[in-house]
């Protein structure tokens, strides 16, 4: 049976998909409580400040660059840029924290559960049927950045 | 976001990644997935619900603080909590 709300094209472009399996699969244990980590965000749904450099979208490949959204940001001032039709959008223009939770893990970070929020969060666009560049360049830059923000966490919503 | 997810681990950052999707989280095998019943575009359910936000939140630090789990893990978020 199909996934739900997955329409049969977009379906049937997941299956064909040459989807990259990752191997060895890379595994780092929590060093400390999560009430002493700091933790980050990581969307694939193209979200940005509104102003920042779009993503292009004119290349086969897709685009591999991501942008950073400071934390201080209102989740609801965050523009979703994301081109894809094979997914509703009106969840995240309704409430941005359906993709990228920024006020939940303030509320975390609040109530002590988790450590402090990151400095910093990352935003990607998903489609990325060429992802090398990705796998290669922007994905391990991303994570030096967020390394040297001192983050121990990272939570990933793709769209 | 599997990709980057191994990125991060690779740089001394643990990570947890939502999935919509059985198939696709397990060929690309993230380190942690978290499977939602939820539709495409919505990774963490419906818009406005903190509460059901809070619940996929926590699922994902669970998974971190689970020491039992080996890579890939795979976790499903309770289906009963879709909508």
């Amino acid at each position: 049976m199909p996934p739900e709300g997955i329409a049969l094209g977009t379906l049937a472009f997941m299956r064909t998909y040459p989807w990259r399996r990752i191997d060895p699969v890379p595994w780092t244990p929590l060093a400390k409580p999560l009430a002493e980590c700091r933790v980050a965000l990581v969307s694939s749904a193209a979200t940005m400040l509104p102003g920042d450099d779009p993503f292009d979208y004119s290349g086969k490949a897709g685009d591999p660059t991501f942008r950073l959204i400071p934390s201080g940001t209102d989740p609801q001032t965050l523009v979703e840029t994301h081109p894809s039709s094979s997914f509703d959008h009106s969840g995240m223009a309704e409430d941005m924290n359906v993709a990228f939770p920024l006020d939940r893990i303030r509320e975390l970070a609040e109530s002590g559960r988790i450590g402090g929020v990151a400095p910093r969060h990352v935003s990607f666009e998903g489609y990325l049927p060429a992802p090398g560049r990705l796998r290669k360049e922007t994905a391990p830059e991303a994570a030096r950045l967020l390394a040297e923000d001192g983050v121990d966490v990272a939570l990933l919503f793709p769209v | 976001m599997s990709l980057v997810a191994a990125a991060l681990e690779r740089e001394g950052i643990s990570t947890v990644c939502v999935h919509p999707v059985r198939f696709v989280a397990e060929r690309m095998r993230a380190p942690r997935s978290l499977l939602v019943p939820f539709p495409l575009g919505y990774p963490l359910g419906r818009p406005n619900d903190p509460a059901l936000q809070r619940d996929v939140i926590e699922a994902m630090l669970a998974m971190l603080e689970d020491q039992a789990l080996t890579a890939p893990a795979l976790v499903e978020f309770p289906a009963e909590n879709g909508w």
